[in-house]
């Protein structure tokens, strides 16, 4: 069965196909098409799933391809991986991407371009999992590139509401810096080892630090290069602008690119190349402090917005941050686990969230409230989501963030305590930001009547998915309970090390999150304290944290003085010198050398012969003499 | 006939094709230059008959080629006055100096 898996990105690419060529005009052929290739691939994935576990797990990584090019002696293949890592990945996208299609029947029904909404998120799927299930860096470069086309496509989706254009631009300009250093990366694999599979590379890197022979240096640049890419598509800072922008993208797509799949994307690829990373520990360091910071950095940033997907932009951007964190502290099981439940509660918190804009009209906070009454079924869904990826105990954010916090705690990174305790602090923030969002959307007095008035509760196949998302958010986490450590022992880097649950810790990051909710139902539930009181004495870093650290305005000014300020310089050099001097000047040259010729040409046709006859003259004395 | 030596054929070309050469340089008048051409041609006609007489009587080359530039002659006498017609038309000349409109 495993060799047939290349169906798996094969028949949403064809779906792709069929629905941009035959089925435009047909909005149920087409969105049909486009659900069961998914249904399909995720059944598959099961299969797979399956077929893996019978296996032993020595013998767990299948990988079959045939040639693409053949450069003199580097190869590049074009195959098929499918071990643990890609399985679970395959899962993932499969079972999210065919959940939000299956929801985006409702919340896309009156759009005009519905068909073509399908064939995007068809050709996504197909290139994530072509992404996926690579075995070679070439194959997961083109997938990479191919979703970041799809994101492009998705944000820009709305393109005639100009911000949504402006988004669309910003998000594949800013991931062109990271894809430049991933490509950069790629290239130096091939020159250095010789070939592109992650196989054999692993074999080289690995034969090499047994042999004392490898070059550490070497091997870290391509680590930090390959890195980029990650920052970039993952959103990491300082390439993490383009993600609360991208949430100008109809709300499933940033339910299942710009929150469960796609970004995490980034981290997949570090996991995939995680043999370079591990083999020194300075990239592994660059890698957690990042995915630390960015994860803090975020979090702050999410207490201050007053925009439902804005705030849980910024929430992916933390948990991705938890997610790279843990890989640069070396919690690769964690990292992945953690990718999974997130993939889980935070397409729930999404879908969640497209359901009240699809009831209100609206995306601020502020105009809604109490809609608990309205909208039973997306309240309680949303509160489930938002107790799992705040870590309450025993949903699945709590199993997942709570190993990476055992992984970081345990890591020899150098001052990992700071990373800890960061890394506490941001699971209170989160607890904090979640929970004021969930309160001022869903308790208390309606703010705005008419908004009000207006909700409703959306259909039942918008309705359905968010039931199986919020049981999976309860559930997934159970995968990894401690005793049963089934995800552990079926995904991990090198030896399966078993580590018992710290307990102790466990209970003190609950009573961490437990602390940011109390705080937040104080502030925005009972309202003990009044937030606008609060808001005005730290005004500066409320309008610092709103602003988002104005980092937008700085890259702005950034790039208006440095590298506008660059450009007039060559604007002015190929003005002045390039267009003036050598082009112009060469017409000119040409011009004038024709009119200078022309004064030959007298008209008169006896001149004309007497040169003929002057010139055999001329020549006939040459020869004779 | 025989005791004509050659150089005196080719003295006689000489200066035919001497007058030819003026008569396209100097001359005004359409028609003279015309002239001038046909003179020069003849000139040519009379070298290859005497160098033809005087080494290989046998061999036609020559002769051959001078019917061939007779020919020529005559077409190239008919165009040139078609056009010198046409200049005559259009300018009410027939001094080429006068249509010099092609001057760069």
């Amino acid at each position: 069965m495993i060799q047939y898996a290349w169906l798996i990105p094969t028949l949403p690419a064809l779906a792709y196909v069929l629905i941009v060529v035959f089925t435009k005009r047909s909005r149920v052929l087409s969105a049909g098409m486009s659900i069961v290739a998914t249904i399909f691939g995720f059944l598959f994935s099961v299969g797979l799933l399956f077929e893996l576990l019978k296996l032993d797990p020595a013998d767990r990584a299948i990988s079959f391809g045939t040639t693409w090019l053949q450069i003199n002696s580097l190869q590049a293949n074009v195959g098929i991986l499918i071990d643990p890592l890609s399985a679970n990945m395959l899962l993932v996208v499969t079972l999210i991407s065919a959940l939000v299609q299956i929801y985006s029947l409702g919340y896309m029904k009156d759009d005009e371009r519905f068909s073509i909404y399908y064939s995007y998120l068809s050709l996504f799927t197909a290139s994530m999992l072509l992404l996926v299930v690579s075995n070679n860096y070439l194959q997961i470069f083109v997938g990479w590139e191919l979703v970041g086309l799809c994101s492009y496509l998705l944000v820009g989706f709305w393109f005639f509401k100009p911000e949504a254009a402006a988004a669309a631009k910003k998000a594949f300009v800013v991931n062109r810096i990271g894809d430049m250093g991933f490509l950069m990366g790629v290239v130096t694999i091939g020159m250095v080892f010789q070939t592109f599979d992650f196989a054999q590379v692993k074999g080289l890197v690995t034969q090499d630090i047994a042999n004392e022979t490898y070059q550490t240096g070497y091997i870290a640049g391509i680590a930090l290069l390959l890195f980029c890419g990650a920052v970039g598509k993952s959103a990491q800072f300082p390439l993490h602008v383009w993600l609360p922008d991208a949430m100008e993208g109809p709300t499933p797509v940033s339910a299942l690119i710009h929150a469960a799949t796609m970004v995490a994307a980034g981290v997949y690829m570090i996991a995939r190349t995680y043999v370079l990373f591990s083999a020194d520990p300075s990239s592994m360091t660059v890698v957690a402090y990042v995915g630390c910071f960015t994860a803090f950095f975020a979090a702050t940033i999410a207490l201050a917005q007053d925009d439902i997907k804005r705030i849980l932009a910024y929430s992916t951007l933390s948990q991705l941050g938890y997610m790279v964190m843990s890989l640069g502290v070396g919690g690769y099981t964690s990292s992945m686990f953690h990718l999974t439940t997130h993939a889980c509660f935070k397409a729930l918190l999404f879908l969640g969230a497209g359901s009240v804009i699809h009831a209100v009209n609206s995306q601020e906070i502020w105009k809604m409230g109490g809609l608990w009454k309205k909208m039973k079924i997306t309240s309680v869904t949303f509160l489930i989501a938002t107790l799992a990826i705040s870590g309450i105990f025993p949903l699945a954010g709590f199993w997942s963030k709570d190993s990476i916090l055992d992984a970081v705690h345990e890591s020899a990174i150098p001052h990992h305590e700071f990373l800890y305790y960061s890394a506490i602090f941001t699971a209170f923030l989160t607890a904090f930001y979640m929970f004021r969002l969930f309160f001022v959307v869903f308790t208390g007095e309606p703010r705005d009547q008419q908004t009000y008035d207006h909700a409703h509760e959306s259909p039942f196949v918008m309705t359905g998915p968010l039931i199986i998302l919020a049981f999976l958010s309860i559930s997934v986490g159970w995968l990894n309970l401690p005793g049963f450590d089934g995800y552990s022992k079926f995904l991990y880097y090198g030896q399966y090390h078993d580590e018992a649950f710290n307990w102790t810790m466990a209970w003190f990051s609950l009573m961490i999150a437990l602390l940011g909710i109390l705080l937040s139902a104080s502030l925005y539930y009972w309202k003990t304290f009044p937030v606008a009181k609060i808001v005005e004495i730290f005004n500066p870093l409320y309008l610092l944290l709103k602003n988002k650290y104005y980092v937008d305005e700085f890259y702005d000014w950034f790039v208006k003085t440095f590298v506008f300020g660059l450009a007039s310089v060559f604007k002015w050099f190929d003005d002045e010198f390039l267009d003036d001097i050598m082009v112009d000047g060469t017409g000119w040259t040409a011009h004038k050398m024709g009119a200078l010729l022309s004064l030959t040409q007298t008209g008169y046709v006896q001149n004309y012969a007497l040169v003929v006859f002057g010139a055999v003259a001329v020549i006939f004395l040459l020869v004779s003499f | 006939m025989n005791n004509v030596p050659l150089v005196h054929f080719l003295y006689l070309a000489a200066v035919l094709f001497g007058i030819g050469i003026f008569g396209v340089l100097a001359r005004k008048n359409a028609i003279s230059v015309l002239m001038g051409i046909e003179l020069m041609l003849n000139a040519v006609n009379i070298n290859f008959l005497a160098f033809a007489r005087y080494w290989n009587w046998n061999s036609l080359t020559g002769p051959v080629f001078v019917i061939f530039v007779i020919t020529i002659a005559a077409a190239e006498a008919a165009v040139a006055l078609a056009i010198i017609i046409s200049i005559h038309r259009q300018f009410r000349t027939s001094n080429i100096d006068d249509a010099h409109y092609l001057h760069g």
